[in-house]
């Protein structure tokens, strides 16, 4: 495996909040097209460590290269090089789905033929060429949220960070939404998901349980499970975010 | 039972008030920073004008003028200065104005003549007065009320024969002030009532605990009176604040009946409490609220309610529009009261009128605001 | 006097303008159950909640919670239910014990006589009593918005997706607490996006665009599934979905975990697939017989639709 291309490297990645620690000496790398699921309880320092990764802040000690940026001091090339989609902030509601295509392929500095092309195939695609000017208010979620992912690798990024993007989302259509993710990986595009769903975790190439803030486990599932003598992610989590000593923040 | 859940309801609101300092920012800063700033900076009054002289001969009797000009406290003497040099002097901007005496001033004086006023002027003719002044009219506001002043001034004492005798009642020196602090009166609590309580009660239907009330016991009526408490009493608060600055800082004579002034701004209050309500009905979200607020009540408050345009100089129209503004009752109410120092029952009519209003917006607030979701 | 039906749902009918977000709901909560409605976003299950809690009047149909109808006896039921709507519906700037004290009051009842109810739950959020609500982690929050739910002892209960976004120790936590308060005799409709969830409950009705597909105890609706199904597995994951949708026999296929479901016809030959699979370059494929779960019998109905 360590013959294939980081994408992603991390060498004891730190941020504190005064005396807080937040992310403590993160290590860790992902390779060119794995699906790498980052696991942990709410308040382990995922989002925290998102945040560094995406140049959205510093840290407070440690070094991480996304895409061959360093994120310390590359921050403005890393948001080019990167695809970012969370479950908040996704679409604008009151615009049509193509406008939300040509407004974020314009943010990306894609010329208005190239969005034009790429919209028609990634309507085609999605099977909502039907829907171009519909406005995405009325969109059911989990459209919306595939509409959202394929916004966010219209500029073929190197990396995609999704954070928890299919909450609330039926049965049915998150498994549409995570076919979207599959592919997207076959065609080399390095996936960085956050999902409270266990049974998502494992769709993934590799996952990371994070815990107070340090990787508690990093392996493939299969891996872990094998390990930890678990049944499922679902029991892996459980019994290693039990320990957490941290109280909830 | 109900009472319990009312008096949290006070405290919970209170807590939310205190907990964000941008809230007591504007509620407490605003009043004071908006008051300070209409009374000092932004006056339309005359209160630092230098002056300067150009006499040809200095007799006993243009000192004595000059002295009298100089010891008053709006004007400064800048010294004299030669005839020839009076438009240097004003474009330097080393006065104001330049007061000019013929060179027969005293003979014209002892044949009865009296000073002349060639007021926001730019040239200095030979003409028949025996006094002209040289105003710098830049800003015509300030030259024509200082002209007004220093012709009086100047009459005063020594003047014979054709004077047409002014009196300025109530505001004898033209203070700005105590238009504006009425005026000011008007806006902010509306400012604050109306945005605040719409505004928050916008907020928890924004952030969804305004379901879980709506299916507590408590009535819709409690919770909004429970939320309109804490904004009153921090409205009574500015009120005070307002009274004191104005009457001993910015010198205003509150010389009517304070109870009368307090009595009604109270109503004004409740009515502005009213309008946040209904406002908080229609809007769904907190900018929909501000914007409603600010663009439907700011504006026409400071247009038309005669706060700076009087509303007599209104094309018809707009006056028969001003009408259904409160502000502009209670501003017509607080100058007859505090100005004018007339008795209460001269603003019985504004207070009716306001009164009509209050009662009418809660009514129709009340009945918008129902405990359901749609 | 109103027997042992907590909830009683008829024909209940409810439209925005065009829309009709309920289209003729009707199921019953017993007492002391613990019923789930499970089904996506946009299936009408928070409008069936609202019209429940009083919120929203039906256009058609007849509801009783707690032996009071919710259209005539609004004012009765509101003391009844304890209502946690879908999003975090606390005060964020209040302090944890100042927002429950607040909704105490709001009932007009003190922490103190309740407080044997939600100990067990407040027992965990005590150490952070004195902080902003709006500071609290996911699972936090949904804890102490569960306590103020309760605090006035409802009989009813009516949770709106509580544990969306929670991560899976909070949400386990947050599902052992509400078995705890059925033992009370508490009643609590629940919903949830989760389908490990459902295992959890007495009942569960599956939910979609407004109808109920079924009312049933969980493995009653697992039963339910006339299939046959198989774990598709192997290296090229998305390759494989692909080829399995290109098999005949096979009805379905969709990702599920480590592996893809196959839902296929009886005369399906698994072996003959695989074979197949491998002679088309696939690697370390394999194929078992797995029984189905509810998800299963979920994407199936949904698929019927």
């Amino acid at each position: 495996m360590n013959d294939r291309e980081a994408v992603i490297s991390v060498r004891e990645l730190t941020k504190c909040f005064g005396a807080f620690t937040a992310v403590d000496h993160l290590s860790f790398e992902v390779f060119r097209g794995e699906i790498f699921g980052f696991l942990g309880a709410n308040g382990a320092g995922k989002t925290t460590a998102m945040r560094m990764l995406c140049g959205l802040s510093y840290p407070t000690s440690g070094w991480g290269r996304v895409a061959g940026y360093d994120i310390a001091t590359q921050g403005e090339e890393i948001k080019r090089h990167i695809g970012y989609m969370s479950q908040r902030f996704s679409l604008y509601d009151d615009l049509t789905v193509l406008e939300n295509i040509r407004l974020f392929g314009g943010i990306y500095g894609l010329s208005r033929r190239e969005i034009l092309r790429r919209a028609v195939g990634l309507l085609r695609r999605l099977g909502i060429r039907g829907e171009a000017h519909t406005r995405v208010r009325s969109l059911p979620l989990g459209w919306k949220q595939k509409l959202a992912f394929a916004v966010a690798t219209l500029h073929r990024p190197e990396v995609v960070f999704l954070d928890e993007p299919t909450g609330g989302v039926d049965p049915l259509a998150r498994r549409q939404f995570w076919e979207l993710i599959y592919e997207a990986a076959a065609g080399g595009t390095t996936i960085f998901v956050t999902t409270h769903y266990m049974d998502e975790a494992e769709y993934c190439t590799r996952i990371s349980m994070l815990v107070d803030g340090r990787i508690q486990a990093l392996g493939t599932p299969a891996e872990l499970k094998c390990r930890f003598a678990a049944e499922s992610v679902d029991e892996l989590f459980r019994r290693l975010a039990r320990g957490a000593k941290r109280a909830q923040e | 039972m109900k009472r319990v859940g009312f008096w949290a309801f006070v405290r919970k609101e209170s807590l939310h008030i205190l907990r964000d300092p941008r809230t007591m920012l504007i509620v407490l800063g605003i009043p004071v920073v908006q008051l300070l700033l209409f009374g000092f900076a932004l006056s339309t009054e005359v209160n630092n004008l230098d002056f300067s002289v150009a006499a040809p001969h200095r007799s006993e009797a243009v000192r004595q003028l000059v002295e009298r000009i100089a010891a008053n406290d709006c004007f400064t003497f800048r010294g004299y200065v030669d005839p020839q040099q009076i438009d240097r002097e004003l474009r330097r901007g080393r006065a104001d104005v330049v007061v000019v005496f013929a060179d027969d001033f005293d003979r014209r004086m002892a044949d009865g003549i009296s000073a002349g006023g060639g007021e926001a002027g730019g040239c200095v003719d030979d003409g028949r007065a025996a006094v002209q002044l040289v105003f710098d009219a830049s800003n015509p506001n300030m030259a024509a009320a200082g002209a007004g002043y220093l012709q009086r001034l100047l009459c005063a004492g020594n003047a014979p024969g054709a004077e047409v005798e002014m009196h300025l009642l109530y505001n004898p020196r033209m203070k700005s002030a105590y238009n504006f602090v009425p005026g000011i009166m008007g806006l902010l609590f509306i400012l604050i009532c109306s945005i605040m309580t719409s505004v928050s009660i916008v907020r928890e239907k924004e952030s969804g605990t305004m379901e879980v009330l709506l299916v507590s016991p408590v009535r819709p009526v409690g919770i909004v009176f429970a939320k309109m408490i804490p904004y009153f009493l921090l409205s009574c608060v500015d009120l005070a604040v307002i009274l004191l600055l104005a009457r001993y800082v910015l010198g205003v004579p509150l010389s009517g009946s304070v109870a009368g002034v307090v009595a009604i701004s109270i109503l004004y209050l409740l009515l502005a409490l009213a309008l946040g309500l209904f406002i908080s009905t229609i809007a769904d979200r907190q900018a929909t609220a501000l914007v409603i607020s600010a663009m439907l009540m700011l504006l026409p408050v400071i247009m038309l309610s005669g706060m700076i345009f009087p509303v007599e100089n209104m094309p018809g129209v707009l006056q028969a529009l001003s009408c259904a503004i409160p502000a502009r009752w209670y501003i017509e109410a607080v100058r007859k009261l505090m100005i004018q120092a007339l008795p209460f029952s001269a603003v019985v009519r504004e207070f009716g009128i306001l009164l009509a209003m209050t009662v009418a917006l809660v009514a129709v607030a009340l009945h918008k605001f129902n405990d359901k979701l749609e | 006097m109103v027997g042992d039906v907590a909830i009683r749902v008829e024909g209940l009918v409810k439209r925005y303008g065009a829309v009709t977000a309920l289209d003729g709901v009707g199921f019953e909560v017993r007492r002391g159950e613990l019923f789930g409605l499970i089904g996506p976003d946009g299936a009408g299950k928070t409008t069936l909640f609202r019209l429940l809690a009083t919120l929203l009047t039906p256009d058609a149909g007849r509801a009783e919670v707690d032996g009071c109808d919710i259209v005539r006896e609004a004012r009765a039921i509101r003391s009844r239910v304890g209502y946690m709507p879908g999003r975090f519906s606390l005060y964020a700037d209040l302090s944890v014990e100042e927002n429950l004290a607040f909704f105490a009051a709001l009932f007009g009842v003190s922490v103190r006589d309740n407080y044997g109810l939600i100990e067990p739950i407040y027992r965990q959020l005590e150490p952070f009593r004195t902080r902003r609500a709006g500071k609290l982690s996911g699972g936090m929050k949904q804890k102490l918005a569960l306590c103020c739910a309760l605090i006035h002892r409802p009989s009813v209960l009516l949770l709106d997706e509580p544990t969306t976004g929670v991560d899976p120790v909070s949400r386990s936590e947050f599902w052992e607490m509400l078995a705890r308060l059925r033992s009370e005799g508490i009643s609590i409709l629940v919903a949830t996006p989760y389908m490990d969830e459902a295992q959890r409950c007495d009942r569960v009705a599956l939910c979609d665009r407004g109808r109920l597909l079924a009312v049933e105890t969980p493995d009653g609706v697992v039963a339910s599934f006339d299939g046959v199904l198989y774990a598709l597995s192997g290296r090229e994951m998305f390759g494989l979905l692909a080829a399995a949708r290109a098999e005949a026999g096979v009805e379905a296929c969709y990702p599920f975990g480590a592996v893809h479901h196959l839902r296929v016809a009886r005369e399906f030959d698994p072996e003959r697939f695989r074979r197949r699979l491998l002679a088309e370059g696939f690697h370390e494929v394999g194929i078992r017989r797995v029984e189905p779960g509810i998800e299963d019998v979920f994407i199936k109905r949904m698929e019927h639709e």
